[in-house]
């Protein structure tokens, strides 16, 4: 049926509010949370936003009629409140599935959150999570490898991984900051790691540092027989210059690489991820800028989003914060996304923060990585959490070890080991993990000193980004 | 602050050699053994057994005795055919796997009898 065209500003809950639609499953869904401007009512907000971020602008335009609208919009076919919180509330949103290109994290989240943030009828906005339909996933590249090929690349079998991010994280020359890898690797570490901000400084060339990291990684795995990675850096100022450290890397025989996905962008993350795929090559992601995006829990989008966005543009590790030390809300929802980086099914589970099943299909999973402030004490409860499918990364407490990296390293290992044949008894590790390091350290004098130089845990901070939970 | 010691390993020195999952804790002995195999056992885990000449174990493959324990969830069962293939090749390293059919991955392995380097 043709519609006569009348010029003029409609409101948006007119064409883009459908409280009846039922989501097809080849839809992308998304949660949003909105603080609307004051007089602006709920379903209108939410309408604004379901536009803005699909078909919509401001007024009506000739144009929209050369086209079926009707199936191209966005919807918001659901609001619901925030729990404990009365100034927000989440609206459901779901987008048809031809509004992106395939396989491009990019598209999508330049149409979902590109825009209507700066918009004016809400006064806050954030992603909270976003279904991506099986369809729309199979699209995507997803990580290079996964978790069960690393484990045969590093033959890691039935624990999780070590490592070490190198420190300090600028200012040391080439040479010796192999020398700091070359220690951590001796002494019992399966990988270290280039700091996010380790590019190519004046104080160390990339060049430099990869040369003498794979003199370092060679001769640890000499040494000790067994498999070891180092993450070269590839992170660059062009995607150009990008491929270019990442072809050395592989010509040196590196195993694995990493790079920094918020801040080198998902175009350059995602044709990264495929020429790792192409050239047997692990790929490891920090996280750097995220907080800037996902700690605000009234703005920007939640770390689950990034998360997704990650496993679709590829990548085999990424970090996901320790758990251990903060508070119950924060455990919930780590867990929430860690199970999104791992699992190939996850259920709607609205106390993980989980606001959609997503079916990741044969994508390979992602390690979590645990990184910061974390030394041997943790062991027993990284070990309970995380199980044996992540990396637990010991900067400080492997470097800050009174007897040098080896030994740090060292330390670790036996903690790691002694916490995962202690489980694999039937012990309770968050129970009996001091009885269990204690026992362990009668064989190490590596770690009775690491005990003893790391005493005490404590837990002093308040997270900021809590769960949306009632009021107690 | 007690005396920073020396973290011996070298090239030179073959007990510097390791073998990952649980190579850090002393060798084990048949008790703990046992609870490891109780351990894959429970997982639903197939039992398999390899050895190698300790100058060898860098290798992904290692010697396979006979062929995985599929569906084997006798625990004696298991730990007599690790002593059988150690009292057959005493002189090299024999480790335990957990093949993990639905992973298609290792659930888990580990080194039982310490070669002699």
């Amino acid at each position: 049926m043709s519609k006569a065209y009348s010029a003029g500003v409609k409101q948006y809950q007119e064409s883009y509010w459908t409280p009846d639609y039922t989501p097809k499953d080849t839809d992308l869904l998304a949660c949003f949370k909105i603080v609307a401007q004051e007089g602006v009512p709920r379903e209108e907000a939410a309408a604004a936003v379901a536009a803005e971020s699909s078909t919509g602008t401001w007024t009506t335009v000739w144009t929209d009629l050369l086209t079926d609208l009707e199936y191209y919009k966005g919807r918001a076919y659901a609001i619901e409140d925030v729990p404990g919180d009365d100034s927000a509330y989440y609206a459901m949103i779901a987008y048809p599935i031809d509004l992106f290109e395939e396989g491009s994290v990019v598209n999508v989240i330049t149409s979902l959150v590109g825009n209507v943030f700066g918009f004016k009828a809400v006064r806050s906005l954030r992603l909270e999570d976003i279904r991506f339909p099986i369809a729309y996933v199979m699209t995507c590249n997803g990580p290079p490898h996964g978790i069960q090929v690393e484990r045969d690349i590093f033959n890691k079998y039935g624990r999780a991984m070590l490592g070490c991010t190198i420190k300090p994280k600028l200012g040391l020359s080439a040479k010796n900051y192999g020398r700091a890898v070359y220690e951590c690797l001796r002494g019992g570490l399966d990988l270290t790691k280039d700091d996010e901000n380790v590019n190519s400084q004046p104080f160390m060339r990339w060049r430099q540092r990869f040369n003498y990291v794979i003199e370092a990684v060679n001769k640890a795995e000499d040494e000790t027989g067994e498999r070891k990675g180092h993450y070269l850096n590839v992170t660059a100022p062009t995607p150009e210059e990008m491929y270019k450290r990442a072809e050395y890397a592989k010509e040196l025989g590196s195993r694995i690489i990493m790079h920094d996905y918020l801040t080198g962008g998902f175009c350059a993350n995602t044709g990264l991820a495929q020429w790792c795929r192409e050239n047997g090559m692990l790929l490891h992601i920090h996280r750097a800028m995220h907080a800037v995006i996902d700690r605000n829990p009234y703005h920007g989008m939640h770390f689950r989003v990034l998360t997704k966005l990650l496993r679709l543009s590829g990548g085999d590790h990424l970090h996901s914060g320790t758990v251990v030390g903060k508070l119950e809300g924060d455990r919930n929802a780590t867990l929430g996304w860690i199970d999104l980086m791992r699992e190939s099914y996850i259920k709607e589970d609205r106390s993980r923060g989980i606001f959609f099943d997503q079916d990741w299909g044969a994508m390979p999973g992602v390690f979590p990585v645990a990184s910061g402030g974390i030394h041997v004490w943790h062991m027993p409860s990284l070990v309970s959490i995380f199980g044996d499918d992540a990396c637990f990364q010991f900067g400080g407490g492997t470097l800050g070890h009174p007897w040098g990296n080896a030994a740090g390293a060292s330390a670790n290992r036996v903690a790691l080991e002694a916490c995962v044949e202690a489980r694999n008894r039937g012990q309770n590790l968050e129970i009996e993990g001091k009885q269990i390091l204690t026992s362990a350290a009668k064989h190490s004098p590596e770690l009775t000193m690491a005990m003893e130089t790391w005493k005490e845990i404590t837990f002093d901070f308040d997270t900021v980004d809590k769960l949306d939970v009632a009021a107690q | 602050m007690s005396e920073v010691r020396e973290f011996k390993s070298s090239l030179s020195d073959a007990n510097s050699r390791k073998f990952e999952t649980f190579s850090y804790l002393p060798e084990m002995d048949a008790e703990r053994t046992r609870r490891q195999v109780e351990y894959i056992v429970s997982h639903g885990w197939n039992p398999a057994v390899e050895h190698t000449e300790p100058e060898n174990a860098r290798s992904s493959y290692w010697y396979m005795w006979k062929l995985p324990m599929f569906g084997q969830t006798d625990v004696d069962t298991i730990l007599r055919e690790v002593q059988n293939c150690h009292n057959a090749y005493p002189g090299n390293h024999v480790r335990l796997i957990g093949y993990d059919n639905y992973a298609q991955s290792q659930g888990t392995s580990m080194v039982i009898y310490r070669g002699t380097a």
